[in-house]
């Protein structure tokens, strides 16, 4: 794994405006109700009721709560994945170009790390041109022209995050994408994750249930109740660039924001 | 979460490669030259035992063959018979793949056409080329169509399961990053359905060369493998059956080796 790490430092902070598709609206979700049919003996559950937020844009929300309080159900929502609800979603663009980063690296295991990339852009687009230097950015040079199921989850997720930035989206979906990993890969993901949030700001909507994570990585925390979810506190995260990497000031921030222990 | 470390295994077949206790390609061809040389001197020996015209051995159909191929017949035959052989099995390919995966994606599809397809894949094969010649006439179409419908639940009910094992994450991956019609067909459907396609064709080839014959002997066509070793069949001629059963075998072997598995191979590359 220590292989995996080399080129996994914080990105220097270019200060660079990046262009923005369409108009600048906060994007809108307003669910009023969110549930699935009784199925197998389970009754029917309704997991999300009266979630109601706007997003400003370019800021990095945190979406976070116990296990099964619909997290993961509303961020399918936002996205189009699950039409299935009461409310509206309203992306705050025309024509919003979209990247999802999943739990799951779901990266198609027959194409290559570098094709995987590519099919993510359309066809002829010139942004083709970019991708052996997003590659390298994310630390997977030699491992470009390999199958994802050769390399480690690390480096799967790191070319998720490859596949979702290539894209130049308006709007970035992350669904608790550093689970289940070592905690110096994690954390070298999260880094890189911040580096390239640095060089291009866009909308963020990230899921979580690692508080740490949170406080680190978000400007806007919104924290979701169990049972039937709806939002319980919505917080600022009043951290610079240059405290995130700080651990005792994630851990300060950390204790103000979630108070219990 | 340990389902997390492995996104595509568990929801694709997976498949064992033979070659992995086969070894080398001379390790594999000295074992085949091995086991069918000690066949061959079974047989011969049989033959020489029993000592019936009825019963040659492999030198008389060997001798046949020979004869066959200098008079060109066997080339002829055996070219009339391959072409319909790969005809049919590339109609039943398309249509079986096509009706596969279309119940295999749509429940109603699915629920309407499944007892349909228990008919059909319960159905003689010989019943369906007598229907085929009474109905149409000894024509090519006649032939091909038969073997085809006879092949056609099988690939059908193979490349259900296929579709019916597709992963919803990569279709909602392909959804989310706006892949469109062919790029899906092309990128995420068409390599999960490869191994269920592999299994599907070799499985049909083996299928379909056999009931070729039979749809040529009973057809009353006047060139074929099928047509030489039915009328070889009314002199009780056993060794042209069994120089024309031989020369088809390699056929399809040289077709399974050279063509279908190095596509499986290839369809393969990606696994771990």
């Amino acid at each position: 794994m220590a292989a995996l790490d080399v080129e996994a430092q914080p990105v220097p902070v270019r200060v660079q405006e990046p262009p923005l598709d369409g108009s600048i609206e906060p994007l809108q979700v307003r669910v009023t109700r969110k549930s699935f049919p009784a199925l197998g003996g389970r009754e029917e559950l309704t997991v999300l009721k009266g979630v109601s937020f706007d997003v400003a844009p370019r800021s990095f929300v945190i979406m976070t709560g116990p296990s099964g309080c619909g997290k993961s159900t509303l961020l399918n929502i936002i996205a189009g994945l699950d039409k299935d609800f009461d409310g509206s979603i309203n992306l705050g663009h025309r024509n919003p170009k979209l990247a999802f980063i999943f739990q799951a690296p779901r990266l198609l295991p027959w194409r290559t790390v570098k094709e995987n990339i590519a099919l993510a852009l359309p066809t002829g687009d010139p942004r083709h041109a970019l991708i052996p230097e997003m590659i390298q950015r994310v630390g997977l040079d030699e491992a470009a022209n390999a199958y994802p199921e050769r390399i480690s989850l690390g480096m799967q997720r790191r070319a998720a995050l490859a596949r979702g930035f290539i894209l130049e989206p308006d709007i970035l979906m992350m669904d608790e994408p550093f689970v289940s990993l070592d905690d110096p890969t994690a954390q070298s993901l999260r880094e890189l994750l911040i580096g390239l949030w640095n060089r291009r700001p866009v909308t963020v909507l990230f899921v979580t249930h690692d508080r740490t994570e949170a406080v680190m990585l978000g400007t806007r925390i919104l924290r979701l109740a169990p049972g039937s979810a709806t939002i319980v506190q919505d917080e600022t995260v009043g951290l610079s660039v240059q405290d995130r990497t700080d651990r005792d000031k994630v851990l300060a921030e950390q204790k103000r924001i979630f108070r219990t222990a | 979460m340990a389902h997390v470390l492995t996104p595509s295994s568990s929801t694709l077949p997976v498949r064992k490669q033979p070659a992995a206790f086969a070894g080398t390609w001379v390790e594999r061809l000295g074992w085949a030259a091995i086991s069918l040389s000690t066949l061959g001197l079974i047989w011969s020996l049989a033959a020489s035992l029993i000592a019936s015209r009825h019963f040659p051995g492999p030198e008389l159909v060997f001798a046949v063959l020979v004869r066959e191929a200098q008079t060109g017949m066997l080339w002829t035959h055996l070219g009339i018979t391959l072409a319909r052989v790969v005809t049919a099995f590339v109609v039943a390919m398309l249509i079986g793949g096509a009706i596969g995966l279309l119940v295999g994606s749509y429940k109603t599809a699915d629920k309407f056409f499944d007892s349909w397809l228990t008919l059909f894949l319960n159905l003689p094969a010989l019943v369906i080329i007598a229907l085929c010649y009474v109905w149409f006439g000894t024509t090519e179409a006649t032939a091909v169509t038969a073997v085809a419908i006879s092949k056609i639940p099988n690939v059908a009910i193979q490349m259900r399961e296929g579709a019916r094992s597709l992963s919803k994450d990569l279709s909602e991956m392909a959804r989310v990053y706006g892949f469109g019609p062919w790029k899906t067909l092309r990128h995420v459907v068409m390599p999960q359905l490869a191994p269920f396609w592999a299994a599907a064709a070799r499985s049909g080839l083996a299928l379909v060369w056999k009931i070729v014959l039979v749809v040529e002997a009973l057809g009353g066509h006047s060139m074929g493998v099928g047509h030489q070793i039915h009328s070889a069949f009314q002199s009780y001629d056993v060794p042209v059956i069994l120089a024309y059963a031989l020369a088809f075998i390699v056929v399809i072997q040289i077709v399974e080796l050279g063509i279908l598995q190095p596509l499986q191979a290839r369809a393969n590359r990606w696994r771990r």
